[in-house]
Formats: structure tokens, C-alpha cells, sequence
């Protein structure tokens, strides 16, 4: 027991609130892992058993992880990686290859990234297979150590598992679960997918050799569990350089997740989507607003986080419209409104337009046809009216058929915010019929 | 004002040059730059970044990373008819030649990313990489996985590597149908009529003063603000007109506070600009030269369009007037306006009551040879025999694209034709021929 007095480190503001970055930004932008991940703990403890009996007794198996987007299903299969890898003789053992399905998009491909990450491109050389079963076969013989009766464990990681079954014949697929079914060498298959049917896409074959094991993450947090995980996440770990400046940090996250309008804006966010992902962009969001001058996280910036992610971006785009481009998007709302939702050309909507021209007597925005084309093509440049068939081969420009793709609400909305919208346009729009 | 850019891990007078380069776009560099951190720390795998054409989205990325000496890669997916091209700018960009020579012939998304992993585990990124694609609405048009996996590129070759999505399109015209990484989305929004004309007065020619110049913008913006909002336009326009602002002040009539005398000067001539440079109709070249010209030798400015305006033969004008009438009719009209001798046809069933929009707002509708035969016999006042020279002036018709053949190249005995003129034109045509077409419109009985 040391009598000494331990110096309390304390950093400058400005080395601290870097620290703070540093680590939160790890944490919410490059996806570290935590030490136990929240409320997935029968998920981690069937997966880690499933996967111990391969790398450790050598049993095969295939198991798919099912979850939508932002669920946690990489992040799971990571940490049971890595408490299964703490074991030494799953670390001295077991081979891995991860395939994705968004890079492997042919079965040839993934069958020469599996020899790649099995480092076996020399042994295989210049080889010619037959068929991808007996270059599977092979590889899977060549793991074969010396004096061992079987080969080494392998497991297999099917990111985004879906897409593997658009592939022709699905004879990845089909090779790998069956040397999972078969005695040839164990074998484990995970697959992670988004899409909840994916047994369907399997073919018959392929699907009869799958152990149908699914493990779901649909996790259903309550608000209070939601607003920990916020807690946890914006708060700093023990072993921060400056005590006392984390735990003052701490202390204003406690205060943040208790005061009422940052407890609204997140009950928002946790009304429209609960996975950690979109809370992670709502803190990066906040976490960008810290600086030295502000050296914490207030409500204000949670507020203001919020209303960036919840803009709506079609408003945004009407906002930056001229007056010409705005005035024939009205013309186009009372043709909707007329003939209940029915395509119209350009020349619909010149006519349109020219009613509310002739009703009141200035000229000023009188333009010529050209002109009025051109404004109506940046106007599909931007994709706010699409043309009703891609054939645009036949049919002169000014006749082809188009819908809006906007609201009648979010015409209105956009208009009260125009800036200097003049009166007359506003009053055109708000009438009922031309 | 160029102090508000302020930020640890970049050099103050750096950041002082960046703001000089952005006006009136504090607040959008503000923004990425806190998004961006110092430059050894990690950002988030990708930003979206939308808005209006020259609301300086490309501008400003390229004076950050530039100023600010960050490692950058910028595509344009106009250039990248293949993806090969898009991975070897990147790796070209990052780490030199050696590793974009690497890359197979036609190399796929797993090539890249398994030599960008083997890269950077040679040289791992000490600042964040950042890959700017503009136009990435064109990203859509390419492979399916592409957009996806560029979404979560950090992740795929665990690297601290940002990518930066610039983009007119909305994002949710972009979503995949399972989904992906949803990426930060942030808004470049338009300028105001007071930014517009600040940023357009940095265009001052060093001779002359900031009010006069401000003067000129202003009326430029009078004219224009109401069509067009895009800031190249509008410098395009300006640079273009300046010369004939000047003129009264060059020739002595006017002061340069006289700004009721040079707005009756130039208003006339930004009209006209309005209707032919604006729209393209005239090269800037042309609209210069026009401009050097005496106002007495200045005959018509030749626009593209009138270009359509050919001199036809007599039988073909006819011809043309037939088509215009045989598509903008309803067959059924026929007896009534080219018979001499049509009977009783009562009006109410002849006008359908409940027909909403003219023909003139649909288009036109295809109509057989034989009819087209039919009405122009009865429209040329004198006789004709169906000769192959006739026949053959159809055919030139739709060279000319005059006309437009809508049925298949193989069905010789019944070809359809549609005609693609417009209103004004054929009224000129007629006008040459004695021929009063109007009468014979149905719309405009």
C-alpha cells in the first residue's frame, strides 16, 4: 500500500475535449465493439455455444443471423468471435473467411477470395477443376495437418446471405451446406441477412441441407432501456486521462438524458425507428456541435441534431425553385386536383398556367414557350416530375406525359416557407379550382 | 467574418483562407468541418451531401480538402462509365500508381477492396481519407451492390476512410430496396437574392466602382431572378452583358450615376438575351459579335430554331397542312369540314359534350396514309395525280422530321405517320399558301 499521493492528471480543456472526440467517435462513427452487447444476451450465449462446438469438438453446423438493418447482427457475431477466440484452442484452430455478398457477386469470385483467406494459393497453383464441389473438396483436404485424422475447423461468414442466393444455381451455397452436412471436414456456415424470408430463396435442395437454425434479433427496447443506451453511450470509460473532467461529462449526460425536451426529441427518434444505428447518427450529430468554447453536450444541440434528421428534403429543394419553376408546380397541383391525379404534359400545364396569367393583368411573368420548356426540364432534372413511360423516342417533348411526384401537403407547406413568395401566386395556389 | 471558422487540429490561417474562398457559406463549412474532426480521428462512414445545381456544394469540399491538405480522392461519375475507372482513380489517388496498377483488367468491387486492405495495412491512414463522388445520382444507373458497399466502405476495409456522396437528387430517391447504411444527409441550401448578389459582385471587372457594378447586378437579377436562380447562369449572363452596360458610359452620354438612363439602355437587350442565350438558341460567341456590331447592321440573330424553317415545295406544304389537320381532327370530323356536300350533321352530336382538353393540349394522334391522301386531295385546289413524286415528298417530310412514322419499318401497305410541327409553324406555312387553317380546326370551331 503505497503511502504516495497518486497526481491527479489534469489535462487542458482543449487536450481533453480532443480525448472526448477521440473516443466517442470510435464508439458511434467506426462501430467499437462493447464489452457486452445490451439486451442480445441469449442470442451471444446460443451463438458462442453453436460456434465452440465446431472450433472445439469439431461438430458442423449452419446457423442464420436474422435481423433488420441496424440490429446488431454483425456486431453480435464480432463479439462472440471474440469471446470464442479467448479460448486457446478455438484460437490455435479455428480457420475464418468472410465473404460478403455485396463483394463476392459471383460464385468464382468467392470461391477465389476462400482460397485467398485460406492462404492457399500456392497449393492450388495453376489447378483446373471440374466443378466447384471438387475445388471446394480439395481445399478442404489440403487444411489437412500432418498427423491429424481431420482437418481444421473452418467457419464461414455469409455477410448480407440474401444475395448469395440470387447467384446462379445458389452452388455456393448448396457446396458449403452440404459439406456442413456432411462428415468431410467441420465446417461452420453463419449467415446474416436483413430479410426475413430469406428461407424462401433458397432453393429446395439448398434448403433441405440448411439445419434451419435462425437466430433473431429483433430486440424491442422499452424507452427506459433506449435512454440508458443513450446514457451509455455518450458517457466516458473509467480509464479516462482526466478523472475529474469525466466525471463532470458523466454528470452532464446524466443531467441531458433527465431534462424534458431532450426526453421529447428522443421519444421521437424512438418512435420512428428504434436501432442503434439512427442513435448513433443523432449523437454523432450532437457530438460534432462539443467544442472548447461548449464543453458538453446540451439539449439545445440534441434539438437541433433532431430537426437536421428529420428535415424534410423535398421542401428543401422547392425552397430553392424560381418563382417561374414554383408557378408551374401549382399549375400542376390544380391539374391534380381537376383531373384527380390523371399525367399532363407541358402543355397542359403552360395552359394552366396562362388561365392565371389571363386572370390577372400583369405581364410580368409572361414568358415564351421556350422558356417555360426549360424550366419545366430542370424541374424533371431534379426528379420532382417523372415522365410516365420511358419511351421517349416518339413523342415531342412538350406532349409527354408526366406526374408529379410531390404532395399536395408538402406544396402548401413549401410555399409558406418560399422566401418573398408574392401574394398573388400564394393566393393562386390556395384557391380551390382555376 | 473570417474568423467564425475556427476549429483545433487546423492551422488558423488556413481556415482563414477557406472562409475567404466560400462567401456566404460559413455555415454549411462550419458544419462539415465539426463533422470532420481532426484529422486523425474517425468521421462517419458517409455523408450525403444534396442541393441545387451551383449551390456550391463541389466548390466547397474542393477549397477544404485542398486548403486544409487532406488526403482526397474526387471522382466525378459522370467519368466513370465503368466502375474499374472509379476504383482506379481512388487507389491512384491514395496510394500512387504502384496500387492502381495492381488492379486487374476488369476489376470488381472485391479487387478493390482486397488490394485497398493489403494497402493500407502497408500504410495505414494517419488522417482521414476522404472520397468525393459528385454526381452520384448517376451511381444508381450502375451495378446494384455498388451504391451499398461504397455506403459502408469503412467498414469493409477497416480504414478510416469517409465517403463524401455530392448530389442535386434527394436521398430517398437513392434507398436501395433492402435497405442500407443510411448515410449522414446534409443541405446545401439555395442562395438568397442578397447572397446571389453579393457573390455576383466578385465579378468586377478592377476599372470600374462596386456601385456601379452592384447597379448592373441589379438590374441583371431584376430580369432574371424570376426565371433562373443558378449562379453559373446568372455569372454566365453577367459577363456576357456587361459590355453593353457600358457602352452609353463608354460613348460619353450618360454619368455613372445616371442609373435610369442605363437600365432603358440594357433592359431591351436582357430581354432579348433571355430569349436566346438563356435558352442556348445563340453561342455566347455569336451574342458578342452581335453585340460589337452596329445596331443599323444588325440584321435577325439566326437562332438554332430557325434553323427548322426550310423553304418546301408547293405540293409538300400541302402536304404538311393535310398531316397537321389528319392528326389534330378526330376521324369522325372528316365528312363535315373536307366534303362539299356533307348533309345534315347535327351540332350536338358532333361536338361531344363531355370532352375536357382539346386536341392541342393532348398532342397529335397517328393517322393512316390513306387518310392523309384523302384530306390533301381535297385541300390542294387544283387536280393532282398520285404520282411516286408525291408519295416521295412524304418520305422527305419525315427526313425533315416534319412528319414522325409511328407504325414498323415492315408493314409497307398501311404506314402511320404522326406530324410533330407545331401551331406557329404551320400557321406560317398556310399563310404562304393562301390557306386558312383555322377554319378547318376542329378546337377552334
Amino acid at each position: 500500500m503505497s503511502k504516495r499521493k497518486i497526481q491527479e492528471a489534469h489535462l487542458p480543456i482543449g487536450e481533453c475535449i480532443t480525448q472526448v472526440q477521440e473516443i466517442l467517435r470510435v464508439r458511434l462513427c467506426h462501430q467499437q465493439l462493447p464489452d457486452r452487447p445490451e439486451g442480445l444476451e441469449t442470442q451471444h450465449k446460443h451463438l458462442l455455444e453453436l460456434l465452440k462446438r465446431t472450433a472445439v469438438h469439431g461438430e458442423s453446423n449452419s446457423v442464420l443471423i436474422v435481423g433488420p438493418r441496424g440490429a446488431g447482427k454483425t456486431m453480435l457475431l464480432k463479439c462472440v468471435l471474440r469471446d470464442l477466440l479467448e479460448e486457446k484452442e478455438a484460437q490455435k484452430n479455428l480457420l475464418q473467411v468472410h465473404l460478403n455478398g455485396l463483394l463476392q457477386t459471383d460464385d468464382r469470385i468467392a470461391l477465389k477470395e476462400i482460397t485467398r483467406q485460406l492462404h492457399l494459393e500456392n497449393v492450388v497453383g495453376d489447378k483446373v477443376f471440374g466443378s466447384f464441389a471438387e475445388n471446394l473438396a480439395f481445399l478442404l483436404e489440403a487444411l489437412k495437418k500432418g498427423d491429424r485424422s481431420s482437418s481444421r475447423p473452418v467457419l464461414f461468414v455469409l455477410d448480407e446471405f440474401d444475395l448469395f442466393a440470387h447467384h446462379k444455381n445458389q452452388t455456393l451455397l448448396y457446396n458449403l451446406l452440404d459439406v456442413s452436412q456432411s462428415a468431410q471436414a467441420p465446417v461452420a456456415v453463419v449467415g446474416i441477412t436483413c430479410r426475413l424470408d430469406v428461407l424462401e430463396l433458397l432453393e429446395k435442395r439448398v434448403k433441405s441441407r440448411f439445419s434451419h437454425r435462425q437466430i433473431h434479433l429483433l430486440s424491442n427496447p422499452t424507452f427506459p432501456q433506449y435512454l440508458a443506451q443513450v446514457r451509455t453511450q455518450l458517457s466516458l470509460p473509467a480509464d479516462f486521462p482526466d478523472a475529474q473532467f469525466a466525471e463532470d461529462w458523466n454528470a452532464s449526460v446524466k443531467t441531458l438524458v433527465e431534462d424534458k425536451s431532450a426526453v421529447d426529441v428522443l421519444q421521437r427518434h424512438f418512435n420512428s425507428s428504434k436501432d442503434f444505428r439512427s442513435m448513433h447518427m443523432l449523437l454523432m450529430l450532437c457530438l460534432s456541435r462539443v467544442s472548447v468554447a461548449k464543453p458538453a453536450v446540451k439539449p439545445a444541440d440534441l434539438l437541433e441534431a433532431s430537426r437536421l434528421c428529420f428535415s424534410d428534403a423535398k421542401a428543401n429543394i422547392l425552397h430553392g425553385l424560381s418563382v417561374l419553376e414554383l408557378c408551374l408546380i401549382i399549375a400542376m397541383k390544380h391539374l391534380n386536383d381537376v383531373y384527380e391525379g390523371e399525367p399532363f404534359n407541358l402543355q397542359m400545364v403552360h395552359n394552366e398556367f396562362k388561365k392565371f396569367l389571363q386572370r390577372k393583368s400583369n405581364s410580368m411573368y409572361n414568358f415564351e414557350q421556350p422558356v417555360i420548356m426549360k424550366a419545366f426540364e430542370h424541374l424533371q432534372q431534379l426528379e420532382l416530375i417523372r415522365p410516365l413511360d420511358s419511351s421517349a423516342a416518339r413523342i415531342q417533348r412538350e406532349y409527354q406525359l408526366m406526374r408529379l411526384m410531390l404532395d399536395h401537403s408538402q406544396i402548401m407547406e413549401a410555399l409558406q416557407k418560399y422566401p418573398q413568395c408574392p401574394t398573388d401566386i400564394k393566393q393562386w395556389a390556395m384557391s380551390a379550382f382555376s | 467574418m473570417a474568423a467564425l471558422l475556427q476549429h483545433p487540429g487546423y492551422e488558423e490561417e488556413r481556415l482563414q483562407r477557406v472562409a475567404e474562398q466560400l462567401p456566404c457559406r460559413e455555415v454549411q463549412t462550419g458544419m462539415l468541418l465539426s463533422l470532420m474532426g481532426q484529422p486523425h480521428h474517425y468521421s462517419y462512414p458517409s455523408i450525403f451531401i444534396y442541393g441545387h445545381r451551383a449551390s456550391g456544394k463541389s466548390h466547397v469540399m474542393h477549397v477544404l480538402l485542398k486548403e486544409l491538405e487532406l488526403p482526397h480522392a474526387t471522382v466525378s461519375c459522370v467519368e466513370c462509365v465503368s466502375v474499374a475507372l472509379l476504383f482506379e482513380q481512388v487507389l491512384l489517388s491514395f496510394f500512387g500508381c504502384d496500387a492502381a496498377s495492381l488492379l486487374p483488367r476488369s476489376a470488381s468491387l472485391s479487387d478493390f477492396v482486397r488490394i485497398y486492405r493489403q494497402q493500407c495495412s502497408q500504410s495505414p491512414a494517419k488522417q482521414t481519407r476522404y472520397i468525393v463522388m459528385e454526381k452520384a445520382e448517376l451511381l444508381r444507373d450502375t451495378d446494384a451492390n455498388l451504391l451499398p458497399a461504397l455506403l459502408r466502405l469503412q467498414e469493409l476495409v477497416e480504414d478510416n476512410v469517409t465517403i463524401i456522396l455530392l448530389s442535386e437528387i434527394v436521398w430517398d430517391k437513392f434507398r436501395p430496396n433492402t435497405g442500407c447504411f443510411e448515410p449522414l444527409l446534409l443541405h446545401f441550401p439555395d442562395y438568397s437574392k442578397g447572397e446571389l448578389q453579393k457573390i455576383l459582385s466578385q465579378d468586377r471587372p478592377p476599372s470600374y466602382s462596386d456601385e456601379f457594378y452592384s447597379s448592373y447586378i441589379n438590374i441583371l437579377l431584376g430580369v432574371f431572378y424570376s426565371v433562373c436562380r443558378d449562379l453559373r447562369e446568372l455569372r454566365h449572363l453577367a459577363a456576357l452583358n456587361f459590355s453593353k452596360f457600358c457602352e452609353p458610359l463608354e460613348e460619353g452620354k450618360v454619368k455613372e450615376t445616371d442609373t435610369h438612363k442605363l437600365w432603358r439602355n440594357i433592359e431591351p437587350h436582357l430581354k432579348k438575351a433571355m430569349q436566346t442565350v438563356y435558352l442556348r438558341e445563340v453561342s455566347s460567341v455569336q451574342w458578342e459579335q452581335m453585340q460589337q456590331m452596329e445596331e443599323k447592321e444588325n440584321g435577325a440573330l439566326r437562332g438554332l430554331s430557325a434553323h427548322t424553317h426550310v423553304e418546301l415545295p408547293y405540293y409538300s406544304k400541302f402536304l404538311l397542312i393535310a398531316a397537321y389537320l389528319a392528326s389534330y381532327n378526330p376521324a369522325r370530323t372528316d365528312k363535315r369540314f373536307f366534303l362539299k356536300h356533307h348533309g345534315k350533321i347535327k351540332k350536338t352530336n358532333f361536338l361531344k359534350k363531355n370532352e375536357k382538353t382539346s386536341n392541342h393540349l393532348l398532342g397529335p394522334k397517328p393517322f393512316p396514309l390513306d387518310r392523309l391522301l384523302a384530306i390533301f386531295y381535297s385541300v390542294v385546289d387544283s387536280r393532282v395525280a398520285p404520282t411516286a413524286s408525291i408519295f416521295s415528298q412524304i418520305s422527305s417530310l419525315v427526313t425533315l422530321q416534319l412528319l414522325t412514322q409511328v407504325s414498323h419499318d415492315d408493314q409497307l401497305d398501311a404506314p402511320k405517320y404522326k406530324c410533330a410541327v407545331s401551331m406557329d409553324f404551320i400557321c406560317a406555312i398556310s399563310r404562304t399558301v393562301n390557306f386558312e387553317i383555322v377554319k378547318y380546326l376542329y378546337d377552334f370551331l
